[in-house]
């Protein structure tokens, strides 16, 4: 059993230092993680659905504006959701999308549409690939939880 | 002339500008066109000038002529009547004669009509005169009068119009070559104009635009400069070719004008020759028409004979002058065959036969020699002749072949008939003879031709001698020379028969007029030519010439020009092409440093920090030295890059001054307290006074003004060694203007200093006199910023270091040039500071000067305007004193010093704690003068005056006195530096309660003053734990983000610390959540938010506080209903991503109180709120101070201080409390502890034997930002001194100081 306790807190470990690695994650995801405490156990994954849930939201929002079918396209609605997605991205710790965000925002203010369109695609795309990541990873957490485990504190650095 | 002028023009005007071009052009275009009108109007007056005198000589000739014709008339007239005469006929006469010369000749004519019917009526009534001979003569006169004016006029008048026409196009072709040169100067002129303002405002626009749109538009420029340089190239071309064809044109015009006029010349002169041949051909001919009248009238009308040989001899000799143009006149009478017998010996010789077959015997024949007359039908013997030709009396004239033939024609025509010619008998010249038929008188007007023969009696002859007739005439014309002249007759078209010409002459070139001889049937022609040829029209030549070498020139002129103009304009292309790389060279450079020293620091500071680490691990000896020497050599280069930072921030102009209010006496607090270890370690005194006329609060940017200070002072410690002083003083720009009235005593003395050697300075060590760097500053004294709302301040730094030398001193502002290249290796430092100094203070609109003499010390002195502080704004940081203030105010004290300006700065800092000070010159006299020591609270007295001998009579009085005064006075000693052991022998030796370290500071002095004052009374330790969970706890917190996912993280945030939490989603919620009365300590606001913005919400919230703050001063609403706080300010804090320092500056505007950049950080977020929190609490314990300063002197004196420090010990170590003391039985609470382990441990401070020895240390308030620094730099200063770290009065920095980089230490707890 402890044996399997390592394992996954090693596994767990190691996934989690991967996602810094590669850039899904960064220093905030730790400080967030750091505001989880007995009082409120579950903030992580309650911000972090309430992130996802936005990411769906916004993005919409942005799919429907950037569609040219509609009629023109308004880029200050786009700028105003790409605004709130890089907030919530840099207030979670989701690097890649926040580093996408700012991109897109740079599109987003020299009303290139192609870059737009490019931007948003990648943000649907990094932001489901943060979430499946999450998603093992908190699957994980779950597995030591279940086998009797602490979760263990990764240290980053 | 004009035209270099007006290139000369052209090329200084380059230099000019080129706005007043199109006056300079105006000029020399009016003068250019006053030129062309001028040479049109002199051509054209020459022209008509001309032509007008070729008239007026033309007519001359004619009334010549006339005149002549006249005169003959006359004369003829006169001799006949001479011949016929008696005397009144000739007065008659002679009244006509008197007749006007100029006369007409149909005046003439009248007067001898007149004279004629005179006659008629008197004496000649029997005399018939044929007047049709004079009608004939009239008519033809008149005629030819007629005939010459029409003659004359009408081809003048086609000439005139040719020559109208000719000079109309000529004056026109002028005129279009004027306006060609002209159009070409003004396009020239034209195009240069363009070019000159293109550039200029294509400077303009490059100084606008980008440098790469400046590149495109230079090669548009250059591109279009070169279409303009081939343009003007091929309007040069076209006009050296139309100067060309205009200068061949005006050779051949001018040319062609001369051939005509010659032409004109000759035919004139032709036609003048024909007429006057004619005209006096005419004469003798109507001369002899009236000899024959006569001769048929007297010989033949009368019986006998009027006329006899010898009479007609006498009168064709004497009327000889009637003919000139005849040799000989002869009249042969008609003989028929019948009569010639009769005819024979009537006259007695026999009718002889004309020798026609050998022409050249015929010269000197004689009469008598001839054959008689063959026998024929009718003779025509001679009967008389002139004496000229009397030979050919009796001869035959029917023999001869063209006599003959003449005779027949002038019967039958009964007028005078002309041969052709042939050679005169004798004179052998080419002559014509005229032969006219006498008639019967009988014979009518009408007669038929048989009738003319039948009535034919007689024939009158006249030879005329062409030849001599003809150069006769010519000699009375003008120009004979230049003219040849031929006589021909062409009666016989086939041959020509010349009768008179010569073989010289240009034939080529001839006019033909014909002459009328009144012969119809006989023609005749004269042919004139010049007898030289054409000369060459050098006129002609010289002026195309002329023209062509002008054209030429000016063409090499415009040429060269338009060179110029390529060139200069190639080179204005490449200089400010030159300019915008280098200028964007400059801002690259700029950007460059600004960019990579920002960049720089940053690893920088992760080097530091990994160095200090380094040094915290197991290093030997060796390895400790490396790691120091690269830890300091880390420190200096983090403060040159700062250094360079600022710099290149000033350069790029992206510098920005804050405005804020700020106390300037605390700011030279910090700074000498900050380089007060430095200069303790050297021994240096460190002095600062500021003019009490100097307002408290001034605003300004303090930490610009700092970093001045700290600069200079920090050169004048580096140069400064090891002994003197260094004096920095703080004075209106006011009060140095007028130096005879300067109240203030420190500055009357350093101005004494100027004036005698013996002035006194703060170490007693001789200094510059401070005058002299400041005496050259303009704006010092000018009077024109006497703004009531700015100040002026003159800040004065006096070292007594090495000097400048005099050869540097011109150059010591200059970035990274120090007085001398050894200066860096002797005490380092890039030479920068100064450099950024003097561009600080010249962006506070100030200026910096200094004076220094080698060998004894520099003074900097520097002016600043900051703006004048509203009299209610208090500072956060004055009020931290306000409590010790108050309770040394009104207090006496002593300052024993020996140096007047010294003891002057002491007092000066007693003054600032409301404690008022005497100054005595020594113990000794500080004995004597007991009415000083009364109620004294304490006496400073200097090191330098320390005596104990005398000390101990002092003390002795004071205890003596001890019943007298109400207490004894505290003694204070002053040093410049002590050792620990030094002080603590000194106090216990109960001799002085408190040594004071110079240089004296505010908190240093209160503190000393305080504890020693308030004796025994120890502070309370507080043992409160000071984190934020501490700081938070139960506090209300509002929220304010429309970002859902960063609301859940503030409040998750912001929960873990116990605070209570509220969220609202927009600017609107939080505006009716923040209305008061209402629970919140604070407010966290999102900046981006639609609808309304963080800025709007947070200006809005404090509006709606300001109203009601201003609704309970007034009373209008109970104090109670908003009970928790006499007046409403909520602390917005500002949530931002990014903190740069415009949007700092924005929320400071709008009325937020800080800002904590997202996502929330624990540090961030403690220093943030423990400054709002800590302001509500001290609002608290106002109000009570300024009831308890209502009390009396006594209470105040006693009482205060014990109650003042129990009540507010608690608030100050809480929150605010700028010191903390560490003494005896005090232990550090928690964060201090953490502060001072980390300072200890990795901070690298040796602080081992401070909680052995519990020696006092004091910390400043703001442990986790500045505490590194201050542990560092003490430790800095004290680790060599033997290892004991001693921790007093550390420098307050409160506040980011991006000058001091060495704040940045990251502190992990």
């Amino acid at each position: 059993m402890d044996a399997l306790i390592a394992q996954l807190q090693r596994q767990f470990r190691d996934y989690t230092i991967s996602l810094y690695q590669q850039g899904f994650l960064d220093d905030q995801f730790t400080e967030l993680k750091k505001l989880q405490d007995d009082g409120s156990p579950d903030f992580v994954a309650e911000v972090l659905t309430l992130f996802f849930e936005d990411c769906v939201k916004l993005i919409s929002n942005m799919a429907r504006a950037l569609d040219k079918t509609t009629g023109t396209v308004d880029f200050s609605q786009v700028g105003a959701s790409v605004h709130q997605l890089k907030g919530s991205s840099s207030s979670v710790g989701a690097k890649r999308v926040k580093a996408l965000c700012v991109s897109f925002k740079e599109y987003c203010e020299a009303k290139n549409y192609e870059g737009c369109v490019r931007c948003l695609q990648q943000v649907d795309i990094e932001y489901k690939a943060l979430k499946t990541k999450l998603q093992d990873m908190f699957n994980l957490e779950k597995q030591i939880i279940q086998a009797g485990g602490r979760v263990p504190q990764v240290d980053i650095n | 002339m004009s035209i270099t002028c007006e290139l000369s023009n052209l090329t200084s005007k380059k230099a000019k500008e080129s706005r007043s071009g199109k006056k300079w052009l105006k000029k020399p275009l009016l003068f250019l066109i006053l030129c062309g009108s001028l040479v049109i109007v002199l051509v054209m007056f020459s022209w008509f000038g001309r032509s007008q005198k070729e008239e007026t000589s033309s007519c001359n000739g004619e009334a010549k002529v006339l005149y002549r014709h006249q005169n003959v008339t006359r004369s003829e007239i006169h001799d006949l009547v001479s011949l016929f005469s008696d005397s009144d006929q000739v007065l008659s006469f002679e009244c006509s004669k008197e007749s006007r010369p100029g006369m007409w000749g149909n005046y003439g004519i009248t007067c001898s009509l007149n004279m004629r019917s005179e006659k008629q009526e008197t004496r000649w009534i029997p005399w018939n005169l044929n007047p049709s001979g004079l009608a004939h003569s009239i008519s033809s006169t008149s005629c030819i009068c007629d005939n010459l004016e029409p003659s004359l006029q009408q081809p003048e008048k086609s000439e005139n119009l040719e020559e109208e026409l000719e000079q109309g196009l000529s004056t026109y072709l002028r005129n279009a070559w004027w306006w060609c040169l002209i159009l070409g100067v003004l396009v020239c002129h034209k195009i240069y104009v363009f070019h000159s303002k293109a550039p200029a405002e294509r400077k303009e626009k490059v100084q606008l635009q980008e440098p790469l749109a400046q590149k495109k538009q230079q090669q548009r420029a250059q591109t279009s400069s070169k279409g303009a340089g081939k343009w003007r190239k091929n309007i040069l071309l076209l006009g050296i070719l139309g100067g060309v064809s205009f200068s061949v044109w005006w050779f051949w015009d001018t040319n062609e004008e001369i051939i005509m006029k010659r032409r004109e010349t000759l035919a004139n002169m032709c036609d003048e020759r024909a007429r006057v041949l004619q005209d006096q051909f005419n004469v003798s001919l109507n001369h002899v028409h009236a000899l024959s009248i006569l001769v048929s009238t007297f010989h033949h009308g009368k019986t006998p004979s009027a006329i006899d040989q010898k009479t007609f001899e006498e009168y064709t000799e004497r009327t000889n002058f009637e003919r000139p143009l005849t040799s000989g006149v002869a009249y042969a009478l008609k003989v028929p065959h019948s009569e010639r017998e009769k005819f024979e010996k009537e006259h007695g010789w026999t009718i002889k036969k004309m020798e026609t077959e050998d022409q050249t015997v015929v010269q000197d024949c004689v009469p008598e020699n001839f054959d008689p007359a063959p026998i024929q039908d009718e003779y025509a013997p001679v009967i008389f002749a002139q004496e000229t030709v009397s030979h050919i009396v009796s001869v035959d004239m029917m023999s001869g072949e063209e006599d003959r033939e003449n005779i027949l024609r002038a019967r039958a025509s009964g007028k005078g008939v002309l041969t052709s010619p042939f050679k005169l008998l004798k004179s052998n010249h080419l002559g014509v003879v005229l032969t006219f038929a006498v008639y019967d008188t009988s014979l009518p007007p009408d007669a038929t031709e048989e009738q003319r023969v039948e009535a034919t009696i007689g024939y009158l002859g006249a030879s005329y001698d062409m030849p001599s007739l003809v150069e006769k005439l010519l000699h009375q014309l003008a120009s004979k020379q230049t003219i040849a002249v031929d006589v021909y007759d062409t009666t016989n078209t086939s041959g020509l028969i010349k009768m008179y010409g010569s073989e010289i002459g240009d034939i080529s070139e001839q006019h033909i007029s014909s002459l009328d001889f009144g012969d119809p049937s006989r023609n005749h022609e004269m042919h004139c030519r010049f007898k030289h040829k054409l000369p060459i029209p050098w006129t002609a030549i010289t002026t195309s010439i002329l023209v062509l070498v002008i054209t030429f020139l000016v063409g090499y002129i415009f040429n060269e020009a338009i060179n110029r103009i390529a060139t200069v304009e190639e080179d204005c292309q490449k200089m400010r092409e030159l300019k915008a790389r280098a200028e964007a060279a400059d801002v690259a450079k700029s950007q460059f440093l600004a960019t990579v020293s920002h960049e720089i620091r940053t690893p920088m500071n992760g080097v530091l920090g990994m160095l200090k680490m380094l040094m915290d691990t197991d290093l030997d000896a060796k390895q400790m030295d490396y790691a120091q020497t690269a830890h300091g050599s880390g420190k200096d280069l983090t403060s040159l890059i700062n250094e360079v930072l600022d710099q290149a921030k000033i350069e790029s102009g992206r510098l920005e001054l804050e405005n804020v209010p700020f106390d300037m006496r605390f700011i030279l607090d910090n700074v000498s307290s900050l380089l007060s270890g430095k200069a303790n370690e050297k021994g240096i005194e460190l002095a600062v006074y500021v003019s009490s006329q100097v307002p408290d609060v001034v605003v300004g940017d303090p930490s610009r003004f700092r970093q001045i200070i700290t600069n200079l002072v920090g050169n004048s410690i580096k140069f400064t060694q090891e002994r003197g002083h260094i004096f920095i003083s703080v004075h209106l720009a006011d009060e140095v203007r007028e130096p005879l009235i300067i109240e203030d005593a420190v500055l009357k003395q350093r101005l004494a200093l100027g004036c005698s050697e013996s002035g006194e300075t703060v170490s007693g060590f001789p200094a510059v006199n401070a005058w002299g760097s400041w005496k050259n500053f303009k704006t010092c004294y000018s009077t024109e910023n006497h703004n009531s709302d700015k100040i002026k301040l003159l800040v004065t730094v006096e070292d007594t270091g090495v000097g400048i030398p005099v050869d540097a001193q011109g150059r010591i502002f200059t970035p990274f040039m120090q007085a001398d290249s050894s200066t860096s290796r002797t005490y380092g430092g890039t030479g920068i500071g100064l450099s950024i100094s003097k561009r600080l203070v010249e962006l506070m609109q100030g200026e910096m000067g200094f004076v220094s003499e080698p060998g004894i010390g520099s003074t900097f002195s520097f002016t600043v305007v900051f703006g004048k502080a509203e009299t209610n704004t208090s500072i956060t940081k004055l009020e931290r004193f306000d409590l010790a203030i108050q309770e040394f105010q009104g207090l006496r004290a002593l300052v024993i010093d020996n140096r007047n300006i010294r003891a002057e700065v002491t007092s000066y800092h007693l003054r600032r704690l409301g404690i008022s000070a005497d100054i005595v010159s020594s113990l000794r006299m500080a004995c004597t003068s007991v009415s000083k020591l009364e109620n004294l609270a304490m006496v400073l007295i200097d090191k330098d005056a320390w005596n104990k001998k005398d000390f101990s009579v002092l003390d002795e009085l004071f205890t003596r006195s001890k019943v007298t005064f109400t207490r004894v006075p505290k003694i204070f000693l002053l040093a410049t530096s002590a050792t620990l052991t030094e002080r603590s022998e000194m106090k216990s030796s109960g001799l002085i309660d408190e040594v004071v370290i110079k240089p004296l500071r505010m908190s240093v002095l209160i503190c000393c003053l305080q504890e020693t004052l308030v004796s025994g009374k120890k502070r309370q330790p507080n043992r409160k734990r000071r984190n934020l969970g501490h700081l938070l706890r139960e506090k209300q917190i509002l929220v304010v983000d429309d970002n859902l996912v960063n609301r859940r993280v503030a409040e998750g945030a912001l929960k873990k610390y116990g605070a209570i939490v509220t969220c609202v989603e927009s600017g609107k919620a939080a505006l009716e959540m923040l209305k008061p009365p209402h629970n919140f300590d604070a407010c966290f606001m999102d900046l981006q938010m639609p609808e309304m913005d963080g800025f709007e919400a947070t200006r809005r919230v404090r509006d709606l506080e300001r109203e009601i703050n201003k609704k309970i001063a007034s009373g209008e609403d109970s104090a109670e209903m908003f009970c928790k706080f006499s007046s409403w300010h909520v602390p917005i804090l500002a949530m931002t991503a990014d903190v740069i320092q415009a949007t700092h500056e924005e929320c400071m505007k709008c009325g937020m109180d800080g800002y904590v950049s997202k996502p929330f950080e624990e540090e961030v977020l403690y220093t943030a709120f423990s400054n709002f929190l800590t302001r509500l609490d001290l609002d608290l314990s106002t109000p009570l101070i300024s009831f308890l300063g209502n009390m009396s002197t006594f209470l105040i004196r006693i009482l205060l201080p014990l109650l003042v420090i129990a009540m507010t010990i608690p608030q100050w170590s809480e929150a605010e409390s700028e010191q903390w003391c560490i003494a005896d039985e005090q232990t550090p609470d928690d964060e201090l502890q953490a502060a001072l382990n980390w300072a200890c441990g990795k901070g690298g401070a040796d602080c081992s034997k401070m909680q052995q020895e519990n020696q006092p240390c004091f910390l400043p308030n703001t442990i986790r930002d500045h505490a590194s620094f201050a542990f560092n730099s003490y430790y800095q200063n004290y680790k060599h001194k033997g290892g004991s770290c001693y921790f007093k009065g550390a420098a307050m920095i409160t506040e980011l100081d991006p000058s001091h980089g060495s704040c940045h230490y990251e502190y992990n707890p």
